[in-house]
């Protein structure tokens, strides 16, 4: 196999924690630790680039995205650090704050195999969580209004709460959604007529 | 030889032998030991429930008593194995229902279970005793009744871990009145929310009783209703409790108090959800006695901590929350000098800077004051190669060390290189070590020695390491204990891993993802070694619909006498080139 940088560092850049939007390279303060993190790594084989199809890459879920300018979303990576989803559900936090205890939810979109969990209580709104999950999935939800609701998008997220009925996620107050909310499901826009608003 | 003593006198002497590795060594003896072992084994444990199919196992052991079962591979516990993957029991138990009429015990873990399973087990053995549900999913509080009701001898139901859909039925209740066996229950995996019914069924449940010994609850049963259950079960051996937290009352609290004291025979303790410190104290009058203590839900501050660990001198396991912090460490390691096995779980995994003073000194302190020290499992965000130097010198006797920094490749915060070092000063002098995992900043040396060294090594967990295939090939080929290797993230591929093939038949499994592994290489393996079976997950379609030279999303490759399953996802290929031609 071909030795080139590009796959390699897009691959570990990917699955790198740090603050700001996915695919954005930000000014980070850059401390002696990742200064030192970058000149170790060796170049790696490069997949051949009619491996990336239009949205997929080779490279790890969190990626690129032309993102408009929202406030910075935490890039959680899958599966790390490796505690159980029970006890990220469980723990609390210092005694001063508020109780925000973890919130794993699932989340399904239609026309995708893979079933995944998120962790509400990372995020403090729905603009957040949106962009979060296009992100995730790799898709566009476009603009939400009372009226018009996810009006013209090709997905619509939606959620069952408490009481197994499906909402359109949006609907409610963010608090009242984050205490409600069963699980998730990103449902083709065509699907959702139902749901009160398109 | 073999035929001077009649088959009754090797059976009887067989019986005393229960080891698994015994039995088999006793099973490859001879053609008439083989067989008189077989009729007479009664426990058998399966690792990988892929590896072999029920049929196989019926057939050669047609009198088992209790089955063990595991299903999906460790890092399913990440949320690393999607939903759908497989590890379904209903196979196993349909099989055995029709074969073992007779089965008292099973144990699965990282299964998926359905309440219609649960039912079959109920209603099939009629002198089912033991069901342990480690870490497995698809079932709900409708399948725990069919076990409740119809198991009338049951001793043991434990469902550790287990993720339980609870409808809200009032299923404990469906224990019948009649039913005075059970040992040991195990419902901490149950919801926080629970009906008045369900709680007076479970103190009505121990209140008949008279043999329970470990009774773990969940968070739902209230501190206020903890006394009455104890002073019903005071007995108990092991006790986990609901939520620890209740209006501060005086008499709550000397209540409490009476009721621990009643307990003379509690040696570990557990729950302690929510907790209020101030009711703490409420178990002091039995922490002389305490050899395990699982703090791991207790949000509270050292101090409160300190105050009740300090008072375990006889602690031989400890989990706790990073809120202890080193402060908290070097106190148990100045009172608790029978510490076996310590985990240090993080509070607040996601937080951009340290909510806590935890950092390596405090396990440099424990290992230091603690001689019996041998199980490590330890999150924190910095680490240096002298701390694990000292670690290392400090506690040869170390059987399994797990680190987990929480920033993927950290390097020691003081001299800002990899940790290869410090982790090779544990496998070197550490010669017992069984279970290892590493994080922080690695390159390939550190791989190498942990080939020269790791010699009893069986299981290696690896992530955001290294440099390429060397690595790989360094485990593979110097590691000869090897079981089960699970790498996540790192920059290996295909030259270590197909030179190592025959490696991966001594193993029973082998995880990569996110790592550099290419669809080619899948394929030649599995054509290669018909004795693996070598399964591709990738969310992104078919692999063949890429390029060869691509890498896979994952693979899992795992020894196998049974070929290739039948039961994989749309999201799942097996690399049998002749299943794949069968199905195509």
């Amino acid at each position: 196999m071909e030795s080139t940088d590009t796959y390699e560092t897009d691959h570990l850049k990917a699955t790198e924690l740090r603050l700001g939007l996915p695919g954005t390279v930000e000014p980070q303060k850059q401390s002696p630790a990742t200064a030192s993190i970058k000149s170790n790594k060796r170049a790696l084989p490069e997949c051949a680039k009619d491996c990336s199809s239009n949205n997929n890459s080779c490279a790890s879920d969190v990626k690129d995205g032309d993102c408009a300018c929202a406030p910075p979303t935490k890039a959680q990576i899958e599966g790390w650090p490796p505690v159980r989803s029970y006890r990220k559900n469980c723990f609390q936090p210092k005694k001063n704050e508020p109780d925000v205890t973890g919130m794993y939810v699932k989340v399904s979109m239609d026309g995708a195999p893979y079933l995944r969990k998120i962790d509400l209580k990372v995020y403090k709104s729905y603009p957040e969580l949106l962009k979060a999950l296009e992100n995730r999935f790799r898709f566009t939800i476009g603009e939400y209004s009372e009226k018009e609701c996810y009006n013209g998008s090709e997905y619509v997220p939606t959620y069952e709460d408490k009481d197994s009925d499906w909402m359109l996620v949006g609907d409610v107050p963010w608090d009242m959604f984050t205490s409600s909310c069963k699980r998730l499901r990103i449902m083709k826009g065509s699907e959702a007529r139902g749901l009160g608003c398109v | 030889m073999a035929h001077s003593f009649p088959e009754e006198v090797l059976e009887h002497v067989f019986s005393f032998i229960d080891s698994d590795k015994d039995r088999n060594a006793v099973s490859l003896v001879c053609k008439s030991w083989y067989e008189i072992e077989r009729w007479c084994r009664r426990k058998i444990f399966i690792g990988n429930c892929y590896a072999v199919t029920p049929r196989i196992m019926i057939r050669r052991f047609p009198e088992l008593r209790s089955v063990s079962l595991k299903g999906k591979p460790h890092f399913a516990d990440f949320d690393l194995v999607p939903e759908g993957w497989g590890g379904y029991v209903d196979p196993w138990v349909s099989a055995m229902g029709r074969a073992y009429p007779l089965l008292e015990e099973l144990r699965l873990k990282r299964m998926v279970v359905s309440d219609d399973t649960l039912e079959m087990v109920s209603k099939s053995f009629k002198n089912f005793k033991v069901l342990v549900l480690s870490s497995c999913e698809g079932f709900t509080t409708d399948g725990l009744a069919s076990i409740a009701a119809n198991c009338r001898n049951l001793r043991e139901l434990d469902l550790r871990e287990s993720d339980v859909e609870d409808l809200g039925g009032n299923w404990l209740s469906c224990f019948p009145e009649s039913c005075t066996s059970l040992v040991s229950l195990n419902i901490s995996c149950l919801g926080s929310e629970w009906s008045l019914r369900n709680l007076s069924a479970l103190e009505r449940l121990v209140g008949r009783s008279p043999n329970l010994r470990r009774l773990r609850m969940n968070r739902a049963v209230p501190l206020d209703k903890l006394a009455n259950l104890l002073r019903r079960a005071p007995y108990l051996v092991e006790l986990g409790t609901g939520a620890f937290s209740s209006e501060l009352h005086p008499d709550v609290f000397s209540n409490l108090s009476g009721a621990f004291s009643g307990c003379k025979e509690l040696r570990a303790l557990s729950g302690f959800w929510d907790v209020v410190p101030a009711y703490l104290p409420a178990v002091y009058t039995i922490c002389s006695g305490l050899t395990s203590l699982n703090l791991s839900y207790a949000a509270v501050q050292s101090s409160d901590l300190v105050k009740l660990i300090t008072q375990c001198q006889n602690l031989q396991r400890l989990w706790v929350l990073d809120y202890i912090e080193d402060s908290g460490l070097e106190a148990l390691a100045e009172s608790c000098k029978n510490l076996q096995e310590l985990r240090v779980f993080p509070s607040d995994p996601f937080a951009a800077e340290p909510n806590v003073t935890l950092t390596e000194q405090g396990l440099v302190a424990v290992s230091e004051g603690c001689p019996k020290l041998e199980s490590v499992l330890y999150f924190c965000r910095q680490f240096t190669n002298d701390a694990l130097f000292t670690i290392a010198k400090n506690r040869p006797s170390l059987t399994r060390f797990r680190l987990c920094i929480i920033e993927p490749r950290t390097p020691d915060y003081i001299t800002l290189e990899p940790l290869d070092a410090g982790f090779g000063a544990i496998v070197q002098n550490c010669k017992e070590l069984r279970r290892l995992s590493l994080s922080g900043l690695l390159t390939d040396r550190v791989f190498e020695h942990i080939g020269t060294h790791a010699k009893k090594l069986e299981m290696l967990s690896i992530a955001f390491a290294g440099d390429g295939d060397l690595g790989l090939h360094h485990v593979l080929s110097g590691c000869e204990s090897l079981r089960k290797l699970e790498i996540r993230d790192c920059p290996f591929g295909d030259k270590a891993l197909l030179a190592n093939a025959a490696k991966l038949e001594t193993m029973r499994s082998l995880w990569m993802s996110s790592c550099s592994v290419s669809f080619e290489a899948c394929k030649l393996l599995g054509q290669k070694m018909p004795r693996l079976n070598v399964e591709v997950i990738d969310e992104r379609g078919p692999p063949d619909s890429r390029p060869e030279s691509c890498p896979v999303n994952t693979v899992y490759i795992y020894r196998s006498i049974a070929g290739p399953r039948l039961d994989m996802p749309a999201f799942v290929w097996t690399m049998d080139e002749e299943l794949a031609l069968r199905l195509s």
